[in-house]
């Protein structure tokens, strides 16, 4: 049990202020002021909120021992199914237990970063029932904080599957005109998913007595132990896994729901979406899939590289040709996130290294340039790449903020998307050359769409005359840029900063490997 | 005769008698004076009872046999009469509003949560018919309340000849049961041999208590029933009454049959599946919320039906605490459908909830939380049932229909998003009329039930339940 509950605080502190928020709205807005005194102190709220539970992610940052191994900041009590020992203690059984390790804190700090860049994104853009927007995003980000601190299975599941209700609502009531479709397929295509990792949690906890993922680690490779690597029970329970982790991710053929979701959630709802939300298929593979199934994991080790390759070339040229912009970006995230399988299935250091730092970089990425979509989005109420043209006669510091991200995107030397895609390339290269060469054949495909982009919708004649009054970056707008150019910038050039809190995070994965490959 | 021994183990129910009786007298002499408190009356006799059964948790046996009841019955008891008790207080407003009240109503109520105890407390196949006819006879008539209503009076008629066949059916399984074992009492016919003719009476008494429970392929009355009848009637017949009849059924396949398990566990299964299915593809084309709610309702006893064919020490527990958070979270959503009220009368279109979330947003809240809850979405209690209802049927080793269950609840999906998307993202209408304050009271409570309280004792309730199987 921890000293002082610090996780709890930080993933329960945004829900606390989204209710106090709800509570406290009828008393604070007066009929006189109106819808826009209320979206302010909502915003401000919400601004608030999220940015001192950066703060406080901070704070876990400093107390976190990277060189320590095991999970720190730990907090543990009985929550139901355990059985009393002879002190009166509550052993075993479903518990409310959280810890953080290197991988988990680095996305619970990109949770807290991303969060109050959207608030500040939104600002302006969403008019009407600020309130419950703002409530929505803090519901959410306490279940995605609570996503990747909890250290108990059950507790896990609650957490991932109930961010499906704020995320529905958020696409349902401010997406775009095709809102209610998009936000159907998005909460019916994962929960199925995810009822079926429900059902293999209830298996390996009837069978181990516990759901406590630490003891799950050492416990369910032994239980479910594969003989003579024939198909069995393991495998059964890693095709569950792997059902809802696959459509969260959204690994190919089940990431048709990403792009809808995509085009219709308002800017700051893609931004979380494809900033943290998809980081939970990754991270559920990191956190069970490998360390409690690894005989199984090797065993489908091919048909996940061969669909990573499909994802990443398949997901390439659709991009390429699409004409909605945030359609195209969302593809872009398919194939990007395409990398992020293949790092993690390669069982490498390398590979597994920069999987957790592409994911975190991709967090960053994509993020932003769904907020710079979001920006001539909230002018001209269009993302049609053929309206725009020119744009850098009119707005040359966003034509150079949107050189950066697609510069990012695509990979190049010195920002993050570089690190990331290189690491894990050389990752597969270990486990298969092919792998590794149909990802770099990815690479040049996200260059030859991302540079398309780029080149119609900045460069060019601006030939288009609704565009003649459009304005520059506003204050806030380059407020919200500025932290992410810095991390995108920081992180590429100093990659070691990440490495080394996720090192000792790693090294247990691949433990549970070495008996099996060479 | 023992009176300590029937005073342990029928209190709730002598008292529920006595009390009912007297108020038949009072309403025969006071007339209009009772008719205004009949309902307050009423739902404190019921909280009474209520009392009475926790206070007499351990129960005992009584009659020679007839009559047993232990802790898991008792807590059964206690949650239908207080359910009841909710029921009434919904009740209230409505049916002063729409000018239905007489003092009949409570008497009744009253009456049919007699039955309910009666059944629960059976040990023997008589008494057991005692208190289904008890239950039956005063819900037929309840359902036809609103006698001036061709709905209703249509919803009653419906109810009164197709539960008369499944009473029917129960009567000819118990004696058939009787013939082929040679007793009616649940602990005889245990020790008997299962031969084809038991088999035949057990089936019989499966296929009318799945009626009871309003279990596919026997659930048709189910929809027609919850539109016709008055809507608090149908507060009361979605709470407590379903519960009874599945504790019921579990007691009787328990208790008289448990060591046949092998036999009757498949027609649970395909019954349990059928109801899954039935309920979530049922409501998919509904707009009348009252007909949705009934095919949600079939669907969710198919789930209980997965705890009962995981048997006793599995399933047993799991049965009962999923038809509690069921029972307690039904409460809240009628009492909202109480509340759709506009000029002209009780509204029930599901397009009627447009928008309910700029109008009336403590209401959209609470039932956004209780639709998700019976959907068994996390972190709302609802999901907790159905979870320790799928543990049970993945410990049993029933994969098949725990996969049905998963699929099922992935398509009801459909319909429950529906209601919240409306409430949510549709144009705004004309906010109801004023909710009475048991109502809301009654909602909220409801909602803070689905979560936090059973989110975080959860583990309590099942072992508390779990407990009272070592206690019985």
């Amino acid at each position: 049990m921890g000293e002082f509950a610090l996780l709890s605080i930080i993933i329960f502190f945004p829900a606390l202020g989204a209710l106090l928020l709800l509570a406290l709205r009828k008393f604070v807005v007066s009929d006189a002021e109106g819808v826009e005194s209320e979206a302010r102190i909502a915003f401000m709220t919400g601004l608030f909120v999220s940015a001192a539970t950066f703060f406080l992610s901070l704070i876990a940052l400093a107390y976190f021992q990277p060189a320590q191994e095991g999970f720190q900041l730990v907090e543990d009590f009985a929550w139901f199914g355990g059985q009393a020992d002879d002190a009166g203690n509550i052993v075993g059984g479903i518990r409310y237990k959280l810890g953080l390790d290197g991988m988990s804190l680095l996305l619970v700090l990109l949770t807290t970063f991303l969060t109050p860049l959207c608030f500040l994104a939104s600002w302006g853009s969403i008019k009407h029932r600020v309130t419950e927007y703002v409530a929505a995003f803090l519901f959410l980000e306490t279940l995605m904080l609570g996503v990747f601190c909890a250290l108990d299975m059950m507790l896990f599941y609650v957490f991932f599957e109930a961010g499906l209700i704020p995320m529905f609502i958020i696409i349902g009531i401010w997406g775009g005109a095709e809102r209610v479709y998009a936000s159907f397929k998005f909460f019916l295509y994962t929960l199925l998913g995810s009822l079926f990792m429900l059902l293999a949690v209830i298996a390996m906890y009837l069978q181990a007595g516990t759901s406590d993922i630490v003891e799950l680690q050492t416990v369910i490779p032994q239980i479910f132990a594969v003989e003579d690597g024939k198909f069995g029970v393991q495998h059964l329970l890693w095709l569950a896994f792997f059902a809802s982790f696959a459509v969260k991710l959204p690994m190919w053929p089940v990431h048709t729901w990403l792009p809808d979701a995509h085009v219709q959630a308002p800017t700051a709802g893609s931004v979380i979406l494809a900033g943290v939300l998809l980081k939970m298929g990754g991270y559920g593979f990191l956190r069970f899939s490998l360390p409690m199934f690894p005989e199984a994991s090797l065993y489908f080790q091919p048909m996940v590289f061969a669909m990573s390759v499909i994802a990443i070339v398949y997901a390439s040229l659709v991009a390429f040709r699409q004409t909605d912009m945030k359609k195209l970006i969302a593809y872009s995230s398919v194939a990007h996130m395409g990398f992020v399988t293949l790092g993690i299935f390669s069982f490498t250091e390398t590979g597994i290294q920069g999987a957790i730092f592409q994911m975190l970089s991709h967090g960053v990425i994509s993020g932003a340039l769904f907020l710079v979509v979001g920006v001539i989005y909230d002018r001209m109420h269009t993302r049609e790449i053929a309206f725009y043209g020119g744009l850098v006669t009119k707005m040359p510091v966003y034509a150079a903020v949107f050189m950066l991200f697609t510069m990012a995107n695509v990979g190049l030397p010195g920002t993050s998307g570089f690190i990331g895609e290189i690491l894990t390339m050389v990752g597969s290269f270990q486990a298969s050359s092919w792998a590794a060469a149909g990802a770099a054949l990815g690479v040049i495909f996200s260059a030859v769409y991302m540079l398309t982009l780029y080149r119609r919708t900045v460069f060019g004649v601006m030939t288009n005359e609704k565009l003649d009054g459009i304005k520059d970056l506003t204050r806030t707008e380059a407020i919200v840029f500025a932290p992410l150019i810095i991390a995108t910038i920081v992180l590429g050039v100093f990659p070691a900063l990440i490495f080394d809190i996720t090192e000792t995070s790693v090294a247990p994965i691949l433990a549970a490997f070495s008996g099996l490959i060479g | 005769m023992n009176w300590s021994e029937i005073c342990a183990a029928a209190t709730p129910e002598f008292y529920l008698a006595i009390v009912g009786l007297i108020a038949v007298l009072l309403g025969a002499i006071l007339r209009e004076k009772f008719t205004g408190i009949s309902l307050k009356f009423s739902a404190v006799v019921l909280l009474g009872a209520a009392i009475l059964s926790v206070l007499n948790l351990e129960g005992g046996t009584a009659f020679n046999g007839l009559w047993e009841t232990d802790a898991y019955t008792n807590i059964a008891k206690a949650v239908c009469y207080f359910c009841t008790a909710i029921a009434l207080l919904l009740a209230e407003s409505y049916l002063f509003k729409e000018k239905l009240i007489r003092f009949e109503y409570c008497l009744l109520v009253i009456f049919a949560s007699l039955g309910m105890g009666i059944m629960l407390s059976a040990n023997d196949l008589m008494t057991l018919y005692l208190g289904i006819e008890t239950l039956g006879l005063s819900s037929y008539v309840l359902a036809a309340f609103n006698r001036d209503s061709q709905r209703s009076s249509e919803a009653g008629l419906k109810y009164f000849v197709l539960g008369s066949i499944a009473s029917g059916l129960i009567l000819y399984g118990a004696s058939l049961v009787y013939g082929f074992s040679g007793s009616t009492n649940y602990d005889l016919i245990a020790e008997a041999e299962m031969g084809l003719g038991l088999m035949f009476g057990l089936v019989l008494l499966v296929t009318g208590l799945a009626f009871k429970v309003s279990a596919a392929p026997l659930h048709v009355w189910t929809p027609d029933v919850y539109e016709g009848a008055p809507t608090p009637v149908v507060t009361f017949f979605a709470s407590a009454p379903k519960l009874a009849a599945m504790v019921v059924f579990a007691t009787i396949l328990f208790d008289a049959f448990g060591s046949a398990i092998d036999q009757w566990q498949d027609i649970i299964l395909i019954i349990s599946g059928a109801s899954m299915l039935i309920g979530a593809f049922g409501a998919l084309r509904q707009n009348n919320m009252k007909r949705i709610l009934a095919y949600s309702s079939i669907g969710n006893m198919g789930y209980a039906l997965i705890a009962l064919a995981a048997g006793e020490e599995i399933g047993g527990p799991a049965l009962l605490v999923y038809m509690v958070i069921y029972a307690l979270s039904q409460l809240g959503i009628f009492g909202v459908l109480l509340s759709m009220r506009r000029r002209g009368g009780m509204v029930e279109d599901i397009s009627e909830l447009s928008g309910l979330s700029t109008t009336m947003p403590w209401l959209a809240v609470c039932m956004t939380a209780l639709i998700f809850s019976v959907a068994g979405i996390p972190p709302l209690g609802g999901f907790f049932g159905k979870l320790v209802v799928f543990q049970a049927g993945v410990e049993a080793g029933l994969w098949p229909i725990v996969v049905i269950g998963v699929v099922s609840s992935v398509i009801s999906l459909g319909y429950y998003l529906r209601i919240i998307m409306i409430m949510w993202g549709g144009d705004k209408l004309a906010p109801f009329e004023n909710m009475s304050g048991t109502v809301r009271l009654a909602v909220t409570g409801a909602t803070l039930l689905v979560f936090p309280v059973f989110t975080v004792l959860i583990g309590w309730m099942m072992s508390l339940v779990g407990g009272s199987f070592s206690l019985g």
